[in-house]
């Protein structure tokens, strides 16, 4: 894994009042470098909800879960309260500190593998309770944490090193669409699936953040992005390389927009 | 003091818990603990508490991580083979050096097993509550009285030393009533501060974090080393224990939780007998009560050991008598109970100066135990 | 008072467990060490019940009656599973009514009742159980009505206190009931 930084690390914490620093470190950031490889999405998917956390002004009342995957060492990267989380329990975790601190805003960090495989349940579940945290879901379409597996969301003949063939459906099943699968659910009141391979699609993955936050605040329930993301380490390509492969396979699996949106409903 | 009152074992734990300041319990069903989870689910709502029957073991024990770190008294209950799926969670929990209370009311094992009452989980509970260096401490009540008593006490341990505590008991005393006082409600103010909780830093604080990684060696070496400390500080503090007519005993029987109420009668028939036994009951199986029962050794002339297994508990029992006295063992399994007659048999023949491992499928074969 | 060890048996539904209840909290506010332990499992929805109730003025060691003083058998399978389990000189409260025709023991007393029957000649529906409490109080002599009424106020759970006179009635038609043969 590199140690090479992807966030801007010179700057330092600017105040809570105006600053004349124009660009800087967010606020709700530590000074801690992540462990991201250069051109990992993590990194700016990270930094979208610190500054949606910094917007709302709310770090000293926010509480983050990040379960095993390449974000388990996110409780270095956040400087709000923070908890680590067995490998898929972040939904159940996050629902254990909401509802013994209501009032706190709980969300959760958490990979593919994470959330789509060894914890469909704790997801599924929780989005069915209404469980008023958010889940920011990061899809990258493979394990990169434990060096480039197949992930349930690897795309049929997807090259990874447990499906050196391509995935093969037969015998591997089908991805799973997250978003798609728990708009089903009563209990979710915003499913949204983004991506940051552009400044404009950056820009609209921190407004759909923002509002999963809002609707928490607003007691709505349950409020998950999907975020795709790139992985040129275990991808085995180019950073830039990395966002055309995500642009040409994933989203056309993957079709970013909203699946569910219970606010949207209302004005309706 | 008030009014003593008639209930289940499984209720008066739950009770027990509320008085403790435990206003959430996450969990899921399973015999035989379910009236634990039945109480809580009247009873949470109406004192603004949390019950919520969650979708697996697993995820129940992982809310328990998640409230516990929030800085509130929570628990959750279970049986055997949802113990077995709570592992995982109790592992982290005693990484993160999380407090909660987890009770096992026992059933027969291995697998599915059956629903009947068994002391099979002591292992589990004692040297393997999960993967990893750690522990949690572990009360064996006996009565309905100490399934209340021991709750308030497991909460407190576990705030003052953050591990888990874990109330092994079993089917037995879970569904059998008897008369309990309950404990006096604990007021909110006086529970314990939890400075360490991540409950939101509001501005005043460094940012807190609840975790049991660490990449590097030697700074999980130096987590390890530190949590054993405070072991060593539980065993020389924390050892809990009754002797019972174990003053002028030649032989000492060792028995925990139901186990040791049969043991009781057998010992009062015993006596009646005129033979000298006496009854030691570990109430604290971890820390074992090393201390009292090694108090014992000198005078004794030998052990008899009973459980509902094919031998747990006999293993401690052994490692501290260390060879200097022979210990026996005779034992039911599977939700089989053994009758008090039974073990008055085997208190005989240690009398007669026998010492056998008898367990049931050795009477069977041989049709008399070794 | 001597130990008193009491099995109750019968099917699921005929409210064994609830007859021990009563007789378990009569012990208790006389001041005694009382323990009440059921069977469980799938007997609960409708195959045999029983439980056990330790009565001692000494600290209860195992709760689990094996050799009971006194059986309370409520059907057939019941009694023959346990009668031959009494203690010589024990007692057995038989609901003949259910139990029918069997064989005796020489060695212990017999106290039955039509108690099933009773209950449904007398608008105490589903009240044979306190019938047979009734004759246990009877039999035994143990304690007294007015503890066991004041136990009845006690067991009978708040959504069904307008039961409680029906149970009361149903304790003194058992505790007055005159002996008649098995």
């Amino acid at each position: 894994m590199s140690d090479t930084t992807t966030t801007a690390a010179v700057a330092e914490k600017p105040k809570k009042e105006k600053s004349p620093i124009l660009f800087g470190r967010t606020g709700s950031l530590t000074k801690a470098i992540t462990n991201y490889c250069p051109g990992c999405s993590h990194g700016i998917a990270q930094r979208l909800v610190a500054e949606v956390i910094d917007e709302f002004e709310v770090e000293g009342e926010t509480v983050g879960v990040c379960p095993v995957g390449c974000s388990v060492s996110a409780y270095n990267f956040y400087s709000c309260d923070m908890a680590q989380a067995a490998h898929g329990r972040a939904p159940a975790v996050a629902t254990g500190i909401k509802r013994a601190k209501s009032d706190n805003i709980v969300f959760t960090y958490q990979g593919d593998g994470d959330l789509a495989s060894i914890g469909m349940a704790e997801t599924v579940h929780a989005a069915t309770r209404g469980e008023n945290i958010t889940v920011i879901f990061i899809n990258n379409a493979i394990y990169g944490m434990t060096g480039g597996q197949m992930a349930p969301t690897s795309l049929p003949g997807q090259v990874t090193q447990t499906s050196p063939y391509g995935r093969d459906t037969d015998a591997a099943g089908f991805p799973i669409r997250v978003c798609e699968l728990l708009s089903t659910l009563d209990g979710v009141a915003l499913a949204q699936r983004v991506t940051v391979d552009s400044p404009k699609n950056v820009r609209a993955a921190k407004r759909a953040i923002k509002k999963a936050f809002q609707y928490q605040i607003d007691g709505r329930g349950f409020t998950i992005i999907e975020i795709l993301a790139t992985c040129p380490t275990n991808w085995g390509l180019t950073p830039a390389d990395s966002f055309t492969w995500l642009q040409e396979n994933m989203i056309p699996y993957y079709p970013l927009g909203v699946y569910k949106d219970t606010g949207a409903a209302e004005k309706e | 003091m008030a009014e003593k009152v008639l209930m289940k074992g499984n209720e008066a734990l739950a009770e027990a818990a509320i008085r403790a300041g435990c206003k959430h319990f996450f969990g899921y069903p399973i015999t035989p603990q379910t009236e634990v989870a039945a109480y809580m689910s009247k009873r949470m709502p109406k004192i603004g508490g949390t019950y919520l029957q969650a979708e697996s073991e697993v995820a129940a024990i992982n809310m328990v991580y998640g409230a516990s770190a929030a800085g509130v008294r929570v628990m959750t209950s279970s049986s055997s083979p949802g113990v077995s799926l709570k592992s995982e969670g109790i592992s982290y929990m005693i990484g993160a050096d999380l407090p909660a209370l987890i009770i096992n009311v026992q059933r027969g094992g291995p697998g599915l097993g059956g629903i009947q009452p068994s002391q099979a989980d002591y292992w589990m509970a004692t040297k393997a509550t999960g993967h990893g260096d750690g522990h949690v401490i572990v009360f064996a009540p006996s009565t309905v009285q100490e399934m209340a008593d021991l709750v308030a006490l497991a909460f407190d341990l576990g705030d003052k030393y953050r591990t888990p505590v874990m109330v092994l008991a079993d089917g037995l005393l879970g569904q059998m009533m008897e008369p309990v006082d309950l404990p006096e409600p604990i007021k909110s103010e006086d529970l314990p501060a939890k400075p360490w909780a991540i409950d939101g830093h509001k501005g005043k604080r460094d940012h807190n974090t609840i975790n049991s990684l660490f990449l590097v060696a030697q700074e999980l070496e130096d987590s390890i080393v530190s949590r054993w400390k405070r072991y060593e500080q539980i065993k020389a503090e924390e050892q809990m224990s009754e002797s019972y007519m174990t003053d002028d005993a030649d032989i000492v029987l060792v028995a925990y939780g139901a186990a040791s109420r049969i043991a009781r009668s057998a010992v009062n028939k015993a006596r009646e007998e005129g033979l000298k036994v006496g009854l030691f009951r570990p109430i604290t199986l971890w820390p074992f009560p090393s201390d009292a029962l090694e108090a014992t050794v000198d005078k004794a002339k030998s052990y008899l050991v009973t459980e509902f297994s094919m031998g747990q508990m006999v293993d401690d029992v052994r490692l501290i008598v260390n060879g200097r006295k022979p210990v026996s063992f005779f034992a039911h399994t599977g939700g089989v109970v053994q009758t008090p007659d039974e073990v008055l048999e085997a208190l005989r023949r240690v009398a007669t100066g026998e010492t056998f491992n008898m367990v049931p499928y050795q009477s069977k074969l041989s049709g008399e135990a070794r | 008072m001597k130990d008193l060890n009491i099995m109750f048996a019968g099917f699921g539904g005929q409210g064994i467990l609830f007859a021990g209840k009563i007789v378990a909290y009569a012990g208790m506010l006389d001041g005694h060490e009382i323990s009440w332990l059921p069977s469980y499992g799938p007997e609960m929805r409708g195959g045999t019940a029983n439980c056990s109730v330790c009565i001692s003025d000494e600290p209860i060691g195992s709760p689990l009656v094996i050799d009971p003083d006194v059986l309370v058998a409520m059907n057939l399978p019941a009694y023959e599973k346990f009668i031959d389990h009494v203690v010589p000189g024990g007692i057995a409260i038989v609901d003949s009514t259910m139990v029918g025709t069997c064989t005796l023991r020489e060695d212990i007393s017999y106290h039955t009742i039509p108690a099933t029957a009773l209950a449904k000649d007398n608008d105490l529906k589903g009240l044979a159980n306190v019938i047979m409490v009734g004759r246990l109080l009877a039999a035994t002599k143990f304690s007294t009505r007015e503890v066991f009424e004041k136990a009845i106020d006690k067991s009978v759970p708040e959504k069904k206190k307008h039961l409680a006179e029906a149970n009361k009635r149903a304790l003194q038609m058992g505790e007055s009931w005159t002996a008649e043969e098995c």
